[in-house]
């Protein structure tokens, strides 16, 4: 019992707790009303941290890697903060907790701060002044349909499938599911996830519908072949398990972790739908930023010191993080399990295991920098599935992904860590936050985020100008 | 109206059904019977060995057999069980973990010291300028004291709105008869239906940047609030309202005022209702505090097991086992700590 008293009772005992509880009436509204709105500005950064002691949120997926390394390898108390990591039940209770104030700031779904941004779901100011990691998703199929449509998969001579597989041979199994009257179901893990996007481009590109959003709705099934629904990226095992969906598309470890439990196999990753796709963000709020400058550019910077970590020297450091991520705390898993993709390798079917170098980039490439043009995509998927309800002119898409995306923060801290020589100039590109125009899409659609209108009318599945969604179909054109 | 929910039967009716299953167990000890009743009752059988031994079979073999004939069935059973994290951890796996569990705490320890040490040298040296708490991972044993606050708060806030509010209930029909509809309808609702509207509210109302309490916590605890409100305000309404009519009549003879009578009728002869309740209230606080905090992934125990179950390795099962045999043991705990105090209380006041 007196180690019991030492743990957890010295932090704050339940008398202190009871009493406090009285004074909690009283501490209400008044208090950081008077806070000044100082502009966050590159100017402003250079400070020392405000608010030193912060909590951050993250879901147990292995691109939270540059937050637990930045608290593990000492980058968040290199500056001056000490930093509580606290993982999160899914994407929603992770975004009401930046949104409420419970946690300082979050790694982050790309497409959360952009929706909040724009009012689709809860809607508040949020930024994303740091990108966290390219590629690092995967859509797996269960056992069941992967036995369905394995023979009819081409085959190089060493009888390995030839890669990408497109959606398309999926249609019989779709087709079979449609002629005894069930749904075909797939699981992503968010309305405004990238795996959303990428699970509804890959089938698409497949000539497979995943469905349209009306007006106000989450569920997005409107004329759907194939129905989407949501699951929290670590029950998306149990769930294919379950046989509540037949495949899903989620971040690693839980396409492993299907292979591992022999529950499911992987068909295709993201790196393959779009090469070197942007993912996960880190986001904060607004007023946050704004607020405390001087503590978001330590933050970033911090960030940023354990993304060059885990990138550096071709990933000799990769062991050790899987180390990391594998404890309880963090991601949990099994460490054969993170290290079947932090490693870079990538099993697909038992036996299959590829060389995939590319498959989670943190750092090279300019993975951190928060260009424009990756916000654009989302905007752009938010409209062509209908979460966007209207069109907009390419303007209106420019300037949402202004307010949300802030390479001035990144590049305001990456500069300071440029001149004390931590990370090398070149690590930083030379840009007006556009990408310029990329191939690389599994179905050949070149995308350029200066003109997110004209590529929104080359899909061959997806609402087109003038296009409305109601509870019946898609109307206009 | 009145035929609609009959203002006060219900009130008066519900708890008589709690009442029975706890009044059984609290009634034994207040006649003066020591625990091992069987060693007590024992038949003037043949020989003195056989009645200890069937006195002590009662009171201590029984059990320890029936917990070993347990343990025996689950380490048997347990590795048929094929789950996709392996087979269902056993009784030794499940004792591992906590070993394992144990020594994390100690490991934390460790770091923590070494952290403070650190820091301690770090802002002799001038290059850090504040003090920080450790920041590590919160460990089994921190969760365990994290939920205890909670149910702690929870339960008291709980008692101290159910009491007042069941002495008025008890003491005017007419108020009794005001909030009668209000509590049928509040009481069956899963306290877990709140959470949304107790996580916005608990959001919108504290807006310090850095509370004095998490708000997690207070959500948490209001949570176990609104649970265990029913059984208490219900109990003491009864208590109050089934007060000898002698005692009253006492009581106005002797002009005492509405204080005195309170204080020196009611609240005495309302007791032992008011700890049933609290017992009662206790035992549902702890069940749902459980359930919200893994629903609401607010820290303690219910995190605890959720997080394991999303982590999903090889240990996760074992360690959520355990969790749940912990969860068991300190609900256990909180009830005889309630039923000692119920003990007392009705002792105290028998006449």
């Amino acid at each position: 019992m007196s180690k019991f008293g030492q743990s957890g009772f010295s932090r704050r005992t339940v008398v202190g707790a009871l009493l406090a509880s009285v004074a909690l009436a009283g501490c209400g509204g008044a208090k950081n009303d008077g806070a000044k709105q100082q502009g966050v500005t590159a100017a402003s950064a250079g400070g020392a941290p405000e608010k030193p002691v912060l909590k951050l949120g993250f879901i147990k997926l292995t691109d939270m890697a540059p937050l637990a390394i930045a608290k593990e390898k000492g980058f968040f108390a290199e500056e001056g903060l000490n930093v509580t990591l606290e993982p999160q039940a899914n994407w929603k209770v992770l975004l009401d907790g930046v949104i409420g104030g419970q946690l300082d700031g979050a790694h982050m779904l790309a497409g959360q701060p952009i929706a909040a941004t724009i009012g689709y779901g809860t809607k508040a100011d949020l930024i994303a002044p740091l990108s966290l990691d390219l590629n690092g998703n995967a859509i797996t199929v269960s056992n069941r349909v992967w036995d369905q449509i394995k023979g009819k998969l081409q085959r190089s001579a060493d009888g390995k499938p030839i890669h990408p597989i497109s959606a398309s041979v999926l249609q019989p199994v779709v087709q079979s599911f449609k002629e005894q009257g069930k749904p075909f179901n797939m699981g992503m893990v968010f309305p405004v996830s990238t795996h959303n996007y990428e699970l509804r481009y890959w089938l698409a590109a497949g000539g497979l519908n995943p469905g349209y959003y009306t007006p106000g709705d989450i569920k997005g099934t409107v004329d759907a072949d194939v129905q989407l629904s949501v699951t929290p990226p670590p029950q998306m095992p149990a769930t294919l398990e379950a046989g509540t969906i037949e495949g899903y598309c989620v971040g690693e470890p839980w396409n492993q972790a299907a292979v591992q439990k022999k529950i499911g196999v992987p068909i295709v990753t993201d790196d393959q739908i779009w090469h070197d796709n942007p993912e996960k963000v880190f986001g904060l709020r607004k007023d946050f930023a704004e607020k405390y400058p001087g503590t978001t550019a330590a933050m970033l910077r911090a960030i940023i010191k354990a993304q060059q970590w885990l990138d550096a020297d071709g990933g000799k450091n990769r062991k050790e993080a899987v180390k990391i991520l594998a404890q309880s705390n963090y991601v949990g898993a099994d460490e054969a399990v993170i290290a079947a993709s932090m490693t870079g390798k990538f099993t697909y079917e038992p036996g299959d295991t590829r060389d995939t170098p590319g498959f989670n980039i943190f750092f090279d490439k300019y993975a951190g920098y928060p260009f424009y043009s990756d916000a654009i995509w989302y905007l752009t998927q938010m409209r062509r599935w209908g979460q966007i309800p209207v069109d907009h002119p390419d303007q209106w898409y420019f300037d949402q992904a202004k307010a949300v995306y802030r390479p001035d923060l990144y590049l305001a801290a990456a500069q300071q860590l440029v001149a004390k020589g931590t990370i090398s100039a070149d690590d930083l590109p030379e840009t007006d936050g556009f990408r310029g125009e990329q191939d690389g899409f599994i179905d050949g659609v070149t995308y350029d985020g200066k003109q997110p209108n004209a590529y929104l009318a080359k899909f061959k599945i997806g609402l087109k100008k003038g296009q409305k969604v109601s509870a019946s179909g898609v109307s206009g054109s | 109206m009145a035929s609609v929910y009959a203002p006060v039967e219900p009130l008066h009716g519900a708890p008589v059904i709690e009442e029975t299953s706890v009044a059984s167990e609290h009634s034994a000890p207040s006649q003066g019977k020591t625990p091992p009743p069987g060693a007590a009752s024992a038949p003037q059988g043949p020989g003195k060995v056989q009645a200890f031994l069937a006195g002590k079979g009662k009171a201590i073999l029984a059990p320890v057999l029936g917990v070993l004939a347990f343990i025996g069935l689950w380490a048997a059973l347990a590795p048929m069980v094929d789950t996709s994290l392996g087979a269902l951890p056993g009784p030794v796996e499940v004792a591992e973990q906590g070993a394992a569990l144990f020594h994390e705490w100690q490991a934390s320890n460790e770091a923590k010291a070494a952290f403070y040490e650190a820091q301690d040298a770090r802002i002799a040296a001038g290059t850090q300028a504040m003090a920080f708490d450790y920041a590590g991972p919160p460990t089994f044993l921190d969760q365990v004291t994290t939920s205890l606050e909670t149910v702690a708060l929870g339960f008291v806030l709980a008692t101290l709105v159910a009491v007042p509010v069941g002495l008025a209930a008890g003491l005017s029909p007419l108020f009794n008869a005001a909030i009668n509809p209000l509590i049928q309808i509040m009481k069956p609702v899963s306290p877990l239906a709140w959470l949304p509207i107790v996580t916005m509210v608990v959001s919108a109302t504290i807006t310090s940047a850095d509370p004095l309490l998490a708000k997690s916590f207070v959500i948490s605890a209001i949570v176990v609030t609104l649970c265990s409100l029913w059984p208490t305000l219900i109990n003491t309404a009864v208590g109050t309202a089934s007060i000898d009519k002698d005692l009253l009549n006492v009581g106005r003879v002797l002009k005492l005022g509405t204080f005195q009578k309170l204080t020196k009728l009611v609240l005495p002869s309302a007791l032992p209702y008011i700890f049933t309740g609290m017992r009662l209230s206790l035992g549902v606080g702890w069940m749902v505090l459980i359930a919200a905090e893994m629903l609401a992934q607010n820290p303690g125990l219910g995190k605890f097991v959720w997080d394991e179950f999303q982590n999903g390795s090889s240990q996760s099962l074992a360690r959520i086992m355990f969790a749940v045999i912990v969860i068991g043991l300190i609900g256990f705990l909180l009830d005889r700590l309630m039923m000692t105090l119920q003990n007392l209380v009705s002792r105290n006041h028998a006449i």
